[in-house]
């Protein structure tokens, strides 16, 4: 018998040990949202690239100008609330996948998602600010 | 072996002697050679990060031309200032190739592109129009700035 080979001791059955450890059935929805939040930045980022280049230089009076039409503040709110969502869902499987400690993985997913509910109100409320 | 995580590693082989299931190594060192599909996969998920911590610059642009006109100013100096500009043209670099490899993973979700040559072929393309769409939008934001 090979002297490496392991020996197991725990009581506990093969099917036992196994349960519990499957999916959480609740990653489709996660899943899903990424990629319907991507679609929708497809649109709205080129229109954010358009949108930078119009305001390059530009003074704050163009800019609320700008952010005044009620097009471009729909567009930009969409924009804000599509990218942090996508960007959420994101930086969590980042953090998923190399935070190994199970306290530091929930403290720090719980982390990024406070500074993202806080940046995006920040930038909806500013939005809405020079809009109105 | 006591630890029940580690037993799931465990299992018997043909002849029912316990034997610790082989592991792929790790992604990173030598067991791979670099190729351009990890590759662009990486760095799909590195501008994604950067992009994140792009969009707290974005959040600062947008919260100081919403305080005023001297904090706007402030923020509009920064980023006209040559240390600005780099991190705007990394992002901007950023954003077009997360964009461009994000059309190559909507298609592989629809189940489509994965043949090897295809995926190689579209690997490139992403780079060079990252690259290329990178210097059209710079180019247009000298000459309108």
């Amino acid at each position: 018998m090979d002297k490496d080979a392991p020996s197991l001791h725990i009581m506990r059955s093969q099917l036992g040990r196994a349960r519990g450890l499957g999916a959480a059935k609740s990653g489709l929805g996660h899943w899903w949202a990424q990629r319907v939040t991507a679609v929708a930045l497809l649109p709205l980022s080129l229109y954010f690239v358009v949108s930078v280049l119009m305001l390059a230089g530009a003074d704050r009076a163009a800019m609320a100008a700008y952010l005044g039409e009620p097009w471009n503040t729909v567009l930009f709110l969409l924009l804000i609330v599509a990218l942090f969502y996508h960007l959420s869902l994101g930086l969590q499987v980042v953090l998923e996948d190399y935070v190994s400690n199970e306290a530091t993985r929930l403290a720090s997913i719980l982390g990024v998602k406070g500074l993202i509910w806080f940046c995006a109100l920040a930038c909806i409320v500013s939005v809405l600010k020079l809009a109105f | 072996m006591k630890d029940v995580r580690e037993a799931l590693f465990v299992a018997r082989n043909t002849q029912g002697q316990l034997v610790r299931r082989p592991l792929s190594p790790f992604m990173l060192g030598s067991a791979y050679r670099a190729q351009i599909s990890s590759g662009t996969s990486i760095v799909h998920r590195i501008t994604g990060c950067a992009l994140s911590a792009g969009t707290l610059l974005l959040t600062l642009w947008l919260v100081c031309a919403a305080a005023g006109d001297s904090a706007f100013s402030v923020i509009q100096a920064f980023l006209a200032s040559w240390i600005g500009i780099l991190i705007l043209i990394g992002f901007t670099a950023a954003l077009f190739y997360h964009t461009i490899n994000g059309l190559r993973h909507l298609a592989w979700d629809a189940g489509r592109g994965f043949e090897l040559p295809t995926m190689h072929r579209t690997g490139w393309l992403a780079i060079g129009g990252t690259v290329v769409a990178t210097v059209v939008f710079w180019v247009i934001a000298f000459l309108v700035w």
